[in-house]
């Protein structure tokens, strides 16, 4: 069962507010003053750090497919990775490894 | 700078970013048939969509909502998955950081992976930029992919569970991700920060509330910082 119409509204404006002041965090303290060299050097791979871990578990451990890995998944990640990389192509990246997953799938089920 | 080619960054922005339409309108859908199913209706779904405009940290907190967990914990956990947002928003100080409050107002509000992602990669390759083309790029960029996330959140709550789980909608997630970042994989300290933080992220994924996550980010971010520091002084020494 849900939870009533007032837990749902406090959800809703908890985590939209909470989510705008993350967002704004940095961007609305530091604003236009210079950051130390360091810093910005940490802040280079911001995209790179993040990312392929948030990933990482769901490419590995699907849930769809209950936490158990899943070879198509796998083998779709890896071409992903390949076209992206080899031709820098975001949507080759993306088209082809979905394609992958379902040629994948069409195969072990044969 | 003259307001029609001010106009061109606008739309370079929009159709770099326009490909994650293909991915945000599959997981908008779901989110909608999700939170309907979960007994949401179409105001909250919608203010949700439109106030949190963060796919995983909605689909958390429905999660947790159906388990009846306390209003406190559904909202904490959320935001723990939204904590890397911090981290985004620190990475576009640089660029952003001069631009009046307004500005910075809006940019924060459409801070998604997507728009992030596609914004830094061409802040990289282009770091003599203006911060007006800076800026009018990024918000192109959110204008192709935020609507779309509106708009097929709302067809999902319409539509209901119609939609069949044989198209792995979910792996589109990860797919997106893994074509956005493979490209800037080319440099050194930018792969040995995407392989730190994928072995720190499997190892650590025990943590609850996201701790893995920010735990991997932090430690990758270092290993790429060091990795660069470590070839610049062989660089230097070389004659």
């Amino acid at each position: 069962m849900m939870a009533n119409s007032a837990t749902i509204w406090l959800v809703i404006i908890g985590l939209g507010l909470g989510s705008f002041l993350i967002r704004f965090s940095f961007l609305g303290i530091i604003g236009g003053r210079q950051l130390p060299e360091w810093c910005l050097r940490h802040l280079r791979y911001v995209a790179t750090a993040v990312l392929p871990g948030l990933i990482a578990p769901l490419v590995l451990w699907p849930e769809a497919n209950n936490g158990e890995t899943d070879p198509s998944r796998l083998v779709a990640a890896a071409v992903a990775c390949f076209i992206g990389f080899r031709l820098s192509s975001v949507v080759g990246a993306a088209v082809g490894g979905m394609l992958t997953l379902y040629g994948m799938q069409y195969l072990l089920s044969l | 700078m003259s307001n029609n080619s001010l106009r061109g960054f606008f739309w370079q922005g929009y159709r770099d970013c326009s490909p994650f339409i293909l991915i945000v309108t599959p997981f908008g859908l779901l989110f909608g048939v999700v939170a309907t199913e979960a007994g949401l209706n179409l105001i909250e779904t919608m203010m949700m969509t439109i106030l949190v405009i963060a796919g995983a940290a909605q689909f958390t907190a429905l999660a947790l909502l159906e388990d009846q967990a306390p209003t406190f914990i559904v909202v904490i956990a959320a935001l723990a998955v939204n904590l890397r947002m911090a981290m985004y928003s620190a990475a576009l100080v640089p660029h952003f950081g001069k631009a009046s409050l307004s500005k910075r107002l809006l940019a924060s509000y459409f801070m998604v992976d997507q728009t992030f992602a596609v914004a830094i990669k061409k802040y990289d390759s282009e770091p003599n930029l203006t911060l007006d083309q800076k800026l009018i790029y990024y918000f192109g960029c959110a204008a192709a992919v935020c609507p779309f996330w509106y708009v097929f959140s709302l067809l999902g709550a319409l539509l209901g569970d119609s939609i069949p789980s044989s198209y792995s909608l979910d792996f589109a997630i990860p797919i997106c991700f893994i074509a956005i970042t493979a490209p800037m994989l080319k440099s050194l300290p930018h792969l040995v920060s995407a392989l730190v933080s994928i072995c720190v992220a499997l190892l650590l994924a025990w943590m609850p509330y996201n701790l893995w996550l920010i735990v991997a980010a932090i430690l990758a971010m270092m290993a790429g910082a060091k990795t660069e520091l470590m070839i610049q002084a062989r660089q230097g020494t070389k004659p």
